[in-house]
């Protein structure tokens, strides 16, 4: 197991000069021994190579990349010692199960006793014990690709298994299981675990620690719940949730508080800027009425009934602001002005993107 | 328009893709095709569209049976879930096509206040290769908009895209959907998608139309087993039960205050949305103690899997919430909240929800 640490940037171009240039702009990145981290992020954002670099299937630009202190930048893939699990199935198909998950032991000249003992315990994991003498070609995409995983964690002494979008083949209803599974496997085996994903459930749920990117930038490292209350960038706030984060614009002098250009009278501490963005999401907007002096005011543009909750979208001075509101609370019309309350202890505030309160 | 579907049915060879239905759509509205995989949603829409001609029964537009009037003879317009436009042709060319094609008037000014609504107003000087999935989803759609048929078919038309720009895709469409007058066909596979677009839902599943009706409605009232499990997102919690007096009895001793009238047999079978699991406790409630087999945690929502003493049951709880595998949980259950079905599937008893709108 090691401690990965990036200290590097890439770019495809040969002389990078502006930001878009790169794939992965300038960045330092440790990911701890044992830890489960995944990459999230829209296509483009650089997750892949991110995982690439780390794999060593692309040799980056600029700076370097350690294991363990040990710089292992100028090494193949081969030569890192690391485990790797794809998109689609990468098995024998003529080999048995049990002799897939063999595999890359017996490459390694592992004697047969402990290929043995080590295979039973991940096709007991994997929960496949009753399928090890079966052929590999007879079975169904997810069982092949449970195979691939029982391969990428079959060697005790990797240095780190890398995931790239794997449960994609996956049937939906499946995929839980399959994620239950990979957490079982890491608390069991404490490896250290990089998840490539742009699925915000999947990163979330199978990550103590997610990075979230976009455009060749980690904008935040921080458990699920983090993302969630304190985004600490504004596209983490946007691309987390669905609906994501609402953003409305403020302006503060010394003795009032404006948000799009509604006074509001509040004694809720705000950043001492002239200019900022406050955020807030739906969960933790409230409905509220005309004495609350606090709130602004909206007109209401659409009410969905989502079963389970309403979802009101609604226009504040022309900027969108949506509310989750629960089945049992009275719901707005169409075209109604509403009052919400949009200062609480979950507000965010944002200067350049960037979390400052 | 109004387009009725009288004792449609669909065979191919031996095959029966769809069993013999009547339906008759909202004019005007959205209609969301509900079902999972290889449930009839495409085989039905091309039955409407002119595609196909049905085994047996009538298609009736406006009075007129239209039963065999092919695709081209028919005012339809249709969006796959594949991108699909004229590789050679600009962005605006394809927006145009149909215009053109009628030679109609004001093409230009059209062209662009569809691009505009669309975003791909910066783009219509390109080809189609050169834009993203999305914009060329938009593309595509924007084309089918431009021909203003008075039925507008669209097949799963946002699987292809990550959910950001479903969410945001999604939020468009559903807004230039209601600003028109064209009846609207929509399939998904997905529950959520279904509410969140409103209008009517029907839904399929293995080639049989169970309901149809309000969104809502269809989705608070299921009428069967089969309904609510296709229109279920997470599952709904299925529990097999005994009536005894006025209380069902469930696994593991747990007895679920509910009277039913009307039951023919005592075995019945309660359903339980995952977010009519809470986790706070009231007076009403009754308990369920388990253990946790995993959070899953999808941004604003956290979807608990618990084996409790009636079986293995999913929670959905508002936000992000951090539950260790294997840590003790008690979930709460309001006995209202419970769907009864009876032995062959049938709805009994719904939950009361109140109508605060």
């Amino acid at each position: 197991m090691a401690r990965i640490e990036l200290d590097l940037a890439h770019a495809y171009k040969v002389n990078p000069l502006r930001d878009e240039d790169y794939a992965l702009l300038p960045l330092k990145m440790t990911f701890n021994d044992g830890g489960a981290y995944a990459l999230l992020g829209p296509s483009g954002c650089g997750k892949t190579t991110m995982l690439n670099i780390i794999s060593g299937l692309v040799k980056p630009s600029h700076g370097t990349v350690k294991f363990d202190g040990e710089d292992v930048t100028a090494l193949l893939p081969q030569q890192r010692n690391i485990a790797q699990v794809f998109q689609f199935p990468v098995i024998y198909d003529t080999m048995t199960v049990a002799e897939n998950l063999a595999f890359p032991l017996k490459n390694r000249g592992v004697s047969p006793q402990k290929i043995k003992a080590r295979v039973g315990k991940i096709a007991e994991m994997l929960e496949m014990s009753g399928q090890l003498n079966m052929r590999a070609a007879g079975l169904a995409a997810d069982a092949k690709q449970k195979i691939s995983l029982g391969r990428g964690l079959v060697r005790e002494d990797v240095r780190a298994v890398l995931f790239d979008e794997p449960l994609t083949v996956i049937d939906p209803h499946l995929k839980w299981q399959l994620r239950r599974k990979l957490k079982q496997i890491h608390s069991e085996l404490k490896l250290t675990f990089v998840y490539v994903t742009h699925d915000q459930v999947e990163a979330l749920t199978f990550a103590d620690q997610v990075v979230v990117m976009t455009r060749g930038r980690a904008v935040q490292i921080g458990s699920a719940s983090d993302l969630f209350e304190r985004p600490q960038h504004t596209f983490v706030g946007h691309f987390i949730g669905s609906p994501g984060m609402n953003f409305l614009p403020a302006k503060k002098t010394s003795t009032t508080l404006e948000i799009t250009g509604q006074r509001i009278k509040s004694n809720w501490v705000t950043p001492d800027l002239d200019q900022f963005t406050l955020g807030i999401r739906p969960e933790y907007v409230t409905l509220t009425d005309a004495s609350d002096a606090g709130a602004v005011q909206a007109v209401v543009t659409q009410t969905q009934d989502v079963g389970t909750y309403w979802l009101i979208t609604s226009t504040v001075s022309g900027h969108t602001l949506r509310a989750r509101v629960a089945t049992h609370q009275p719901i707005p019309k169409l075209g109604e002005t509403v009052h919400i309350a949009v200062l609480n202890t979950h507000t965010c505030f944002y200067n350049n993107e960037v979390l400052i309160a | 328009m109004q387009l009725v579907l009288e004792r449609i049915e669909q065979k191919v060879a031996a095959q029966t893709y769809l069993y013999p239905l009547d339906l008759t759509l909202v004019p005007g509205a959205v209609t969301v095709l509900l079902g999972a995989t290889q449930a009839g949603k495409t085989t039905l829409m091309r039955l409407m569209a002119g595609l196909d001609k049905p085994t047996s029964g009538r298609v009736v537009v406006d009075n007129t049976d239209v039963t065999g009037v092919p695709v081209r003879d028919r005012n339809v317009a249709m969006v796959y879930q594949q991108f699909i436009n004229y590789p050679s042709m600009t962005v605006f060319d394809n927006i145009a096509s149909p215009l053109k094609l009628r030679r109609e008037a004001n093409i230009n000014s059209r062209v662009q206040a569809l691009a505009e609504k669309l975003h791909i107003e910066p783009f219509l000087n390109r080809l189609p290769a050169e834009l993203s999935g999305g914009q060329q989803q938009r593309v595509a759609l924007a084309r089918a908009l431009a021909k203003q048929a008075p039925l507008m078919l669209l097949d799963e038309p946002l699987v292809n895209l990550d959910y950001k720009l479903r969410e945001e895709l999604r939020d468009e469409l559903t807004q230039l959907f209601a600003a028109g007058s064209s009846t609207v066909v929509y399939a998904t596979t997905e529950p959520t998608e279904a509410l969140l677009l409103g209008g009517y839902t029907a839904v399929l599943d293995r080639g049989e139309l169970l309901q149809y009706g309000p969104t809502a409605e269809v989705f608070r009232h299921p009428k069967s087993i089969r309904v609510a499990r296709a229109f279920s997102d997470p599952p709904m919690n299925l529990l097999k039960g005994e009536l005894s007096g006025d209380a069902v009895l469930l696994a593991g001793g747990v007895r679920l205050p509910r009277s039913t009238s009307n039951a023919t047999s005592t075995n019945v079978t309660v359903g339980i949305r995952a977010s009519a699991l809470q986790i706070n406790a009231s007076a009403t409630t009754i308990a369920l103690p388990g253990k946790v087999e995993l959070a899953e945690i999808s941004g604003s929502d956290t979807f608990v899997h618990a084996e409790t003493a009636v079986g293995e049951v999913i929670a959905q709880f508002t936000g992000v919430h951090q539950f260790e595998l294997g840590a003790n949980i008690t979930l709460y259950l309001q006995p209202d909240q419970a769907y009864v079905f009876d032995a062959n599937g049938a709805l009994l008893s719904a939950p009361i929800f109140d109508s605060r709108q």
